[in-house]
C-alpha cells in the first residue's frame, strides 16, 4: 500500500500474470472514480512509485505516459504529476468501471449456468439484503 | 525500439573442451532496460555474460557491445559482477571500495557511499567477517557504484538470505538510471524479480528459447514470468 496526499491508499500488490503497467493505470482510475483522488491532487513521482511498488521504472513510465495520453493526469515540469481537472472524465471513468464490473459479474454467473432471469432475481435479492445490512452498519 | 541495441549477438557459438556452452545464439538487447537472463543452471547464462564483458571470445559468430567487438577497452563501459566471490577477506569494506575504485574512471564516490549506507554495510568492517548475504550486498555496491552504461550481474541473488535479496533488488531499482543504463541480470530465482525486468531472455542448453518485452509476454501467456519460464522450459 502506498499513501497518497489526503491519506488515500493505492493497492500496489500486482497480479504477476497480467501486464503491470495496466494494473497501475487501473488502480489510478479506480482511485479517481471513487473520488479518493481529486482533480489537482498530486500523485507519486514515477521513481517513488517504482521503488515503493518494486516495479521497473520504465514500466511505471509507460503507465504514466498512457495516463497522460488518456487525460487522466498531467505532468508539470519540475512540479510533479497531478490528477487532471477534466470534469467529464470522472463520469466517463465511473461508467466505464461500472460496465466492466457488471460484465465480469454477469460473465461469472453465466459460466455457473444461471439464466438472465435468475441473475436478475438473485441480484435484486442480494441488493435488498445489502441495503438492510448497509443501513445497519452505517451508524 | 528506436535506440540502437547495446548488445548484438549473431549466431554465437562457444565451445569448451568437451562441452558446447552456447549453440547459435542471436540476440539484440535494447539499450536502457533491465534485462532478465533466465534459465536453469548450465544453460549458458554465465558464458553469455562473460562474452558480453569481453572475458571470453566466441568460438564462432559475432558479438558487439556498444557497437564494437569486446576487447580490453570494453571494461570502461561494462560493469561486470562475476558469480564467484572475488573479494579479499583481509580487506575492509572501505578498502575494497578503494581497491576497485582505482581501476575505473567512472566510479561515483557519492553513489558508493549512498549504496553502502542503504545496504547497511559498516565501512570499517573486515570482508572476512561479513555474512554471505552481506558480502553479496558489498559485491553489488561495487558493481553499481560505477556509471557504466552496461551493467552485467551474474546471479546476484543466488544462495543468500531473503532480506539481503530484497535489499539487493531495492538497490537495483533505486540506483538504476532509467532509460540511460542497461542492466542484465542472470538468475534462476524469479520470485523477487517478477516486476524488475522489462525484457526477458530465456536460455536453455545454450540456445535462446524466448525473448521479448516482459509485459507483452505476460499478456500473451496470461502467466507470470515464473509461469512463462515453467511453460517454455518444460
Amino acid at each position: 500500500m502506498f499513501g497518497l496526499n489526503g491519506g488515500t491508499q493505492l493497492q500496489l500488490r500486482f497480479d504477476p500474470e497480467r501486464p503491470i503497467y495496466q494494473q497501475i493505470i487501473d488502480e489510478f482510475k479506480r482511485a479517481v472514480a471513487r473520488g479518493d483522488l481529486k482533480p489537482g491532487d498530486r500523485i507519486p513521482s514515477q521513481r517513488e512509485l517504482a521503488t515503493q511498488a518494486r516495479v521497473n521504472p520504465n514500466t511505471v513510465q509507460r503507465a504514466y505516459r498512457e495516463m497522460e495520453w488518456m487525460g487522466l493526469v498531467e505532468t508539470l515540469r519540475g512540479q510533479g504529476t497531478f490528477v487532471a481537472g477534466e470534469p467529464a472524465l470522472l463520469a466517463t471513468l465511473r461508467a466505464e468501471m461500472a460496465d466492466e464490473a457488471v460484465e465480469r459479474y454477469v460473465g461469472e454467473m453465466r459460466a455457473l449456468g444461471f439464466s438472465s432471469q435468475e441473475i436478475l432475481e438473485r441480484t435484486k435479492r442480494s441488493l435488498a439484503q445489502v441495503k438492510e445490512g448497509g443501513d445497519g452498519n452505517d451508524g | 525500439m528506436t535506440a540502437d541495441p547495446i548488445v548484438v549477438l549473431r549466431d554465437v557459438y562457444k565451445r569448451f573442451p568437451g562441452a558446447e556452452a552456447l549453440r547459435g545464439v542471436s540476440l539484440d538487447l535494447p539499450a536502457g532496460q533491465i534485462v532478465g537472463l533466465l534459465g536453469p543452471n548450465g544453460s549458458g547464462k554465465s558464458t553469455l555474460l562473460k562474452l558480453m564483458a569481453g572475458l571470453y571470445r566466441p568460438s564462432s559468430g559475432t558479438v558487439l557491445v556498444g557497437g564494437r567487438a569486446p576487447d580490453r577497452r570494453t571494461k570502461t563501459i561494462v560493469s561486470y559482477l562475476p558469480e564467484v566471490d572475488h573479494l579479499y577477506p583481509w580487506m575492509t569494506v572501505q578498502g575494497s571500495l578503494e581497491f576497485v575504485r582505482a581501476f575505473f574512471a567512472d566510479w561515483d564516490d557519492e553513489r558508493a557511499r549512498a549504496l553502502l549506507d542503504f545496504m547497511g554495510l559498516a565501512p570499517g568492517k573486515k570482508v572476512g567477517a561479513l555474512s554471505k548475504g552481506m558480502r553479496a550486498r558489498l559485491r553489488l555496491v561495487l558493481a553499481l557504484a560505477r556509471s557504466a552504461p552496461l551493467v552485467l550481474l551474474d546471479e546476484p541473488l543466488s544462495g543468500i538470505d531473503p532480506p539481503s535479496r530484497s535489499r539487493i533488488v531495492d538497490a537495483i531499482l533505486s540506483e538504476y538510471r532509467a532509460g540511460r543504463q542497461t542492466i542484465v541480470i542472470s538468475t534462476h530465482e524469479v520470485l523477487e524479480t517478477e516486476a524488475l525486468f522489462e525484457q526477458l531472455v530465456l536460455l536453455e542448453s545454450g540456445t535462446v528459447k524466448l525473448q521479448g518485452d516482459a509485459e507483452r509476454l505476460r499478456a500473451e501467456f496470461g502467466r507470470s514470468v515464473q509461469g512463462i519460464m515453467e511453460e517454455v522450459l518444460a
